[in-house]
């Protein structure tokens, strides 16, 4: 059987050369960084390479602006609370968009539960932030806005340099999260004035257990973990020295491939969304069109009548990986925020499927991915009451209305009077 | 890939790649249609009613995979029952022949029970004679 991988946003493999790289920092180069001794020195030279390579990746004027943690996830929470806590003085007030990722927007949870009060700005139905609203948003009080550069779900590019210069203007430190932007589109922390990125280099052929976060000499934040003074004291606890070698190779190396790799995913991209939309009925693509507000790597489709893990277990079934939003998937049992927060009906919420192209797909995976997720569909279809409801006029279509029937989302309120549980 | 990962065991999986008994029944005597209010999968179960057993059942289900392997479990295991013995029937027993499923997803058991349920009250409610038969069974009303 063909095997495609197109969830390219939860994981990439890791290059040869990557791993090449990495290998002797596991068993000959294996000092300690704090170790004032030869092997401690060596490593530290190694985590000083590693800085390099990704303060260039992203433009940042000096390698002692990048600290190295665990993941993104723990760069998010290190930017938003480690400023939250380090600014407490001035105000305690927060700015996010509501689009976020988690680790973003539970962090925010978590922080209104300590006192600090935040305002969640919404973004139009394409995914992109409301810059009006953004700038309305920021009070004396803000101590931090949170943008993300390219949404994890739907695939937006954010307009960060307006969104830079309303920080700028106002004068307050803006976080970008550019986990699903890094090493697949242009990155440039002084463009946009930002105190603060992040990313990891497993979404660009690197290794995972590692995350970075981008400081601005300027912006100030408290340490989160607290320990020895490794990361300038702002991220305590022994560095994970070969994913950090293998992760600035990756950086290096996403640099030079850079336009390479967008140019070889980009027509994939069209290829599979125009595929799918001539071959699958009532499907839809959720975020905008390929072009240049979305990342060229993602598509996020809504198949109606059908729901999402269904359509997940049978892509891999027929070898192909993807994801999914749907609330199925979900251990919360919640639609992705995200589909939420973009207007999305929950009957076509609950259908999503989350594709992510990648360097080793070639238009022959798009070609068997379009016939068998057309043949998906339909078998989930005749399984579906919804599909035979629509057949008969009982109900009607989100994404193609014929004006005969109730919306779905009626007709699922009329027939779950009783909660399951 | 040599070995085949699933995310559910492989009687779960079996359900779902082949479930028994999908599709609708044409001249049913009751059909059940009810919704997750939790997650938003809609399970419909038809049922054939013969001397007070149900002699066929077919679901359709939109939902996950555990939702349409636990329909499919369910039409499978109440064919041949009283009306008696159905209106007891339990999601616990779809859980247990199919092997168990994730905690997250034993709600998608009930919506089985439940769409079952939907069924038989819309044959008792078709059928005034058998519901006062079923009625003295005082499990109607649960």
């Amino acid at each position: 059987m063909r095997q495609v991988f197109l969830d390219h946003q939860s994981a990439t493999p890791v290059l040869p050369e990557v791993f090449d790289a990495m290998r002797p920092y596991f068993t000959e180069y294996f000092g300690n960084a704090s170790s004032l001794h030869q092997h401690g020195l060596r490593v530290r030279d190694a985590l000083k390479r590693a800085r390099q390579q990704m303060a260039a990746l992203i433009g940042a004027d000096s390698e002692e602006e990048i600290y190295f943690t665990s993941d993104g996830t723990e760069s998010s929470n290190l930017a938003i609370n480690g400023a939250a806590y380090a600014n407490e003085r001035k105000g305690k007030h927060l700015v996010i968009s509501a689009t976020e990722h988690p680790s973003v927007m539970n962090s925010l949870d978590f922080l209104e539960k300590q006192g600090w009060t935040c305002t969640r700005v919404g973004v139009t139905p394409q995914g992109m932030i409301r810059l009006d609203e953004l700038e309305a948003a920021i009070t004396p009080q803000t101590v931090l806005v949170a943008v993300h550069h390219v949404n994890h779900d739907i695939g937006t590019i954010q307009p960060m340099r307006e969104v830079g210069q309303i920080c700028t203007t106002k004068n307050v430190p803006l976080y970008v999260d550019c986990e699903a932007s890094a090493g697949w589109l242009p990155i440039d922390v002084k463009e946009w004035g930002a105190a603060m990125v992040s990313f990891s280099p497993h979404r660009f052929y690197g290794p995972k257990g590692v995350g970075v976060l981008y400081r601005n000499r300027k912006a100030r934040i408290v340490s989160m973990i607290h320990g020895g003074v490794q990361e300038g004291g702002r991220r305590a606890g022994t560095e994970n020295i070969p994913a950090i070698v293998g992760g600035g190779v990756a950086a290096e190396i996403a640099q030079e491939r850079l336009t390479q790799r967008v140019a070889h995913v980009a027509p994939l991209q069209k290829r599979l969304w125009e595929g799918l939309k001539l071959n699958v009925p009532y499907i839809q693509l959720n975020g905008s069109e390929p072009g240049p507000d979305r990342i060229a790597t993602n598509l996020n489709l809504s198949t109606e009548f059908i729901e999402g893990e269904g359509q997940l277990l049978l892509c891999d079934m027929n070898g192909i990986a993807v994801a999914s939003g749907s609330s199925c998937v979900s251990k919360s049992l919640k639609v992705s925020h995200v589909l939420g927060a973009i207007g999305l009906d929950h009957a076509l919420a609950q259908g999503n499927i989350i594709m992510t192209l990648g360097e080793v797909n070639t238009e022959a995976d798009i070609d068997y991915v379009v016939e068998t997720f057309a043949k998906i569909a339909s078998k989930l279809r005749g399984m579906s009451p919804m599909w035979d409801e629509f057949e008969h006029g009982v109900i009607d279509s989100v994404i193609a209305p014929t004006g005969r029937g109730k919306s779905f989302s009626q007709h699922a309120a009329e027939v779950s009077g009783k909660p399951a549980h | 890939m040599s070995e085949t990962y699933t995310l559910y065991n492989s009687t779960v999986m079996e359900h779902f790649m082949n479930p028994r008994n999908m599709g609708d029944l044409k001249d049913a005597d009751g059909v059940g249609e009810v919704g997750a209010a939790a997650c938003g999968d809609i399970m419909k179960i038809s049922i054939k009613i013969k001397d007070g057993r149900i002699e066929d059942a077919r679901f359709k289900t939109f939902g996950c995979g555990s939702a349409i392997a636990s329909s499919s479990m369910a039409t499978e295991l109440i064919k041949g029952r009283t009306i008696d013995e159905a209106m007891s029937f339990s999601n616990q027993e779809v859980v247990d022949a199919l092997g168990g499923l994730p905690p997250v997803k034993i709600h998608c058991s009930v919506l089985a029970e439940e769409a079952l349920k939907a069924a038989l009250e819309d044959y008792v409610k078709r059928n005034p004679s058998a519901a006062a038969k079923v009625a003295t069974t005082d499990s109607v009303a649960a």
